[in-house]
């Protein structure tokens, strides 16, 4: 024995009988000894007979209503219109079929089972009889008799002679799943730069998104959030979902006199500035922004940026400032990214600089 | 009988029936907490196949002109639209998608209450340790199940939580950005991740699960069920009424009973209305995102975590949302683990049938008080900003306050439940060993007033005195017999401890004698 074993064995288990056998007390001899299963109480329904015909007609009167409701569930079905709208008290406007199809298919469900455990409650034989628990663990005999066939078994095998079998057997039992890791390889393809780049560029005129034209400087107004994305980005693009969630941008106005950065005034035109727009957290939209104090706010998690203060995070889970695009404005007059971002876009990770 | 003789020739079935036909179950209303959880799990299925037979698993572009016309002519994925197909062009369709929903918010509430009653009884003890773990897998399977059903309909929402779970990938140290491209195929969103998802949605997980429920529902009849402490129970013996036919009638009732009453529910409440968001962009999102309830825990996780980054050596440590993720694994996996370690506590290797009443193991219940709390601080930080606008407050105070209370509440609660537990222990022993107030005023002899108590019925004292009562592990003496030091392991010691925390007298009230009882019931006639 262990110690372990000899402890608790030893001195802090409470004795078996304390749940008492189940065998009647002798009464005042042990007061606190098991005074066996009470007698059973009989309900209305075992002894009068006619509380008994009033239970069945109960269950079957629900049982009936049951089928009514099917049968309203499949006139519904089709009489009903599926646009059709109603107004309910409380709910509001619905839709009809939905409304009807649920409360005829509710009822004619909940009807079977309130008939079956009203049947149960009242008709059933309620009294309560004991059965017998077996021991879960086997007798003494049976394990040493399993254990006797295993040792047979595994002296016929000679897995414990020959080394060399079970050597290789072990080798090749451990080597076969490769081949099922391998086949995973092609899930994807390697990060690599992807999560580095965008299609920012130099000299890329940007584009409003609600208009699809190119933005002029005029166009933002200061107190305004502007959201845009680059020039040759299209919706028919096959990977426009993909070239979106990272190249999403959105610009402000502001007096050039409140930007509190030295980098982000450099990278200013007139008092806009461009920033992307995929939170640094776990990469949402950020879509509010509130005017007096330049800060945007990202409605999943509530990271808040300052855009006058190189986007720094003031509150919230996000653990970096978001990335800020260069700007200028061309020849032409229209505003267009000076270089690409100049970090990565969107949450961080491992490799992330 | 023909039909069954045939089968029992080729199946054995009278043999299985024998024991089981008329197998005795006890009666109790928490018992069927696991049932309601069983009937939404096959609710689930049921409508779960009929959504499979009209929705189409591809993220392809397609422009949208069903009977829904406000989102007439807009681009979409064949997910989202087909998701809308099903809600306004195929008659019943809606119906199927709303029973679906609320049954799997029915099924993981009811696992966690079901969980938590056997937690409180200690129903999880010897010989059920395994049946425990296997329901705490079902649960975490669950929980994944929902989140990858809640994606696929691709639209607003269910996006955002896809984006989610890619920044939180993202964040593994070393491997993220591979498991990333490795999970969707490429880059963001791409155009595999609602394939994909809807294969392990419908078919790898439900299947596991199926066999867990199977073997879950097969140790329950193996163990037989447990059962509340009373007149003529026993370890020994399990009391209660026969499978057929009153269960069958019970349970199989219960099943029509949990189905109606969710399909009332889906023609009354709607419930996420896809239609609503609008299909999934990238670079949109709708304000006051919420996931369903039961990850609310980790989303207050993410919310509430401050967002540390640690920079060294060209590389980034995301730990401002790697902290949460591994914390939200850690939070379940303690709760999976308390049945052994309280069994290394105790060292008991007796089977347990008999329920214990929760006041009755202080330690366990402050315990599971303390993590239900700190499941649900956890919650409202997920809330964080719902709070903040429906109460007025800031929502930079909000999350200070859960940041606080994550570490001080639990703690809080656990002492206070565990002296509540005490109290209760102290009311049960006054009554067993006094009996029940009557109202009624007596006189003693020397002119003083007291209420006169009747002693309990046996069978009103047999279950408050026949709980088990431990008592502190003592470690044996320094020095044995010999006068050699003995060495205690480590192990041992901390064993000790753990002993005397949980059965010392700070952490029960011992259980009444029958010598205090005679004591009393002869000395004072019954009174006082
Ligand atoms: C798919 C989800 C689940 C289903 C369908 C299910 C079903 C059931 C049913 C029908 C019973 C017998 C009735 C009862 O005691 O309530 C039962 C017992 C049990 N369940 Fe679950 N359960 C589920 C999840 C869980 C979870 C999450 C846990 C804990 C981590 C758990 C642990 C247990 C244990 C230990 C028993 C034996 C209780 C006793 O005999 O007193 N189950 N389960
Ligand atoms: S994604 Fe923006 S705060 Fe979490």
């Amino acid at each position: 024995m262990s110690q372990d074993e000899e402890m608790s064995s030893a001195n802090n288990l409470p004795a078996e009988q304390d749940h008492g056998d189940g065998e009647l007390a002798v009464k005042g001899d042990n007061p606190f000894a098991d005074p066996g299963l009470p007698p059973h109480e009989h309900r209305r329904t075992d002894i009068d007979e006619k509380a008994a015909n009033r239970a069945e007609r109960q269950v079957a009167f629900l049982f009936l209503i049951s089928m009514l409701a099917t049968i309203g569930f499949i006139v519904s079905y089709y009489a009903i219109p599926k646009s059709q709208i109603v107004y309910i008290f409380l709910l509001g406007r619905v839709s009809a079929l939905n409304f009807s199809l649920g409360l005829t298919l509710g009822v004619a469900l909940f009807c079977i089972g309130a008939g079956a455990v009203q049947w149960a409650r009242t008709l059933m034989s309620d009294v309560e009889t004991p059965q017998e628990r077996h021991p879960i663990e086997a007798d003494k005999e049976t394990r040493e008799f399993v254990f006797e066939e295993f040792k047979a078994g595994a002296k016929d095998s000679a897995f414990g002679r020959r080394k060399l079998i079970r050597t290789t057997m072990f080798g090749a039992l451990a080597l076969v799943p490769l081949a099922g890791v391998v086949l995973l390889r092609d899930l994807g393809p390697l990060p690599g730069k992807k999560l580095m780049e965008t299609n920012w560029a130099a000299g890329k005129r940007i584009i409003n998104h609600n208009t699809g034209e190119p933005l002029k400087p005029s166009d933002i107004q200061v107190g305004s959030l502007t959201f845009a994305y680059p020039e040759g980005l299209s919706e028919e693009d096959e990977q426009f979902q993909e070239k979106i969630a990272k190249d999403a941008l959105m610009l402000i106005r502001m007096r050039p006199e409140d930007i509190k950065d030295k980098t982000e005034l450099d990278w200013s035109y007139e008092g806009i500035v461009a920033y992307s727009k995929i939170c640094t957290h776990v990469g949402c939209p950020i879509s509010l922004y509130e005017q007096q104090t330049h800060h945007v706010l990202c409605p999943c998690h509530q990271s808040t940026f300052d855009l006058s203060d190189g986007a720094k995070v003031i509150f919230g889970p996000a653990g970096h400032p978001l990335p800020q695009l260069k700007i200028h404005v061309g020849d032409d007059g229209f505003l267009a990214a000076s270089q690409g971002f100049q970090e990565p876009v969107g949450p961080s990770y491992w490799e992330r600089p | 009988m023909k039909a069954a003789d045939w089968a029992d020739g080729r199946l054995g079935i009278y043999g299985l029936a024998k024991s089981n036909l008329r197998k005795i179950f006890p009666d109790h209303w928490s018992f069927m907490l696991g049932e309601i959880c069983l009937y939404s799990f096959i609710i689930i299925i049921l409508t779960g196949v009929y959504l499979t037979l009209f929705f189409q698993p591809s993220m392809a572009e397609t422009v949208y002109h069903g009977s829904y016309t406000p989102l007439n002519g807009i681009p979409m994925s064949e997910a989202y639209k087909s998701t809308l197909d099903i809600s306004f062009d195929v008659r019943g369709g809606l119906l199927i998608r709303q029973i679906h929903h609320w049954a799997a918010l029915v099924f993981i509430a009811g696992m966690f209450v079901h969980m938590f009653r056997v937690f409180f009884t200690g129903a999880f003890r010897k010989p059920r340790e395994i049946n425990w773990l296997f329901g705490f897998l079902l649960l975490v399977l669950g929980f994944f199940d929902g989140f990858l059903g809640y994606s696929l309909p691709d639209d607003l929402l269910s996006g955002t939580g896809v984006r989610f779970m890619e920044g939180a990938v993202l964040s593994t140290p070393v491997i993220g950005t591979y498991l990333v491209m490795f999970l969707y195929g490429g880059e963001f969103p791409g155009n595999d991740i609602i394939p994909r998802f809807f294969t392990i949605h419908v078919l790898l997980i439900p299947g596991i699960m199926l066999g867990l429920l199977a073997a879950h529902l097969i140790l329950v009849f193996y163990h037989k069920h447990t059962q509340y402490a009373g007149p003529g129970r026993s370890e020994k013996n399990v009391v209660g009424m026969p499978l057929m036919p009153v269960y069958m009638a019970k349970a199989g009732g219960f099943f029509f009973l949990v189905f109606g009453v969710i399909a009332a529910i889906s023609a009354i409440a709607t419930i996420n209305p896809i239609w609503q968001m609008g299909p999934y962009r990238p670079d949109q999102v709708s304000t006051g995102a919420q996931p369903d309830w039961y990850m609310g825990f980790a989303e207050g996780l993410i919310r509430a975590m401050p967002g540390w980054e640690i920079r060294f050596a060209g590389h980034t440590l995301v730990l401002g949302v790697f902290i949460p993720l591994a914390l939200f694994g850690l939070i379940l996996v303690v709760l999976a683990l308390y049945p052994f370690v309280e069994s290394w506590v105790t060292g008991d290797k007796r089977e347990h049938h008999i329920l214990d009443r929760p006041r009755n193991a202080p330690v366990r219940t402050a315990f599971g008080a303390a993590w239900i709390t700190l499941y649900l601080v956890c919650m409202l930080g997920g809330g964080n900003d719902i709070v903040a606008t429906h109460f007025h407050l800031s929502i930079n105070d909000v999350t200070w306050f859960v940041r606080i209370a994550f570490f001080v509440l639990p703690v809080v609660v656990f002492i206070v439940v565990k002296r509540w537990c005490m109290g209760l222990q102290r009311k049960d022993k006054a009554l067993a060993l006094h009996g029940r107030e009557s109202g009624n005023m007596v006189k003693l002899p020397h002119g003083e007033f007291t209420e006169a108590h009747i002693p309990l019925e046996p069978e009103q004292l047999y279950p408050l005195v026949s709980y088990d009562q431990q008592v502190p592990l003592k470690l044996p003496p320094a020095v044995d017999e010999n006068g050699v030091k003995r060495k205690v392991s480590l192990n041992t010691k901390m064993r000790a401890r753990m002993s005397a925390y949980y059965f010392g007298e700070k952490s029960q009230i011992p259980k009444p004698t029958v010598e205090e009882y005679k004591e009393i019931a002869s000395g004072h006639g019954g009174h006082h």
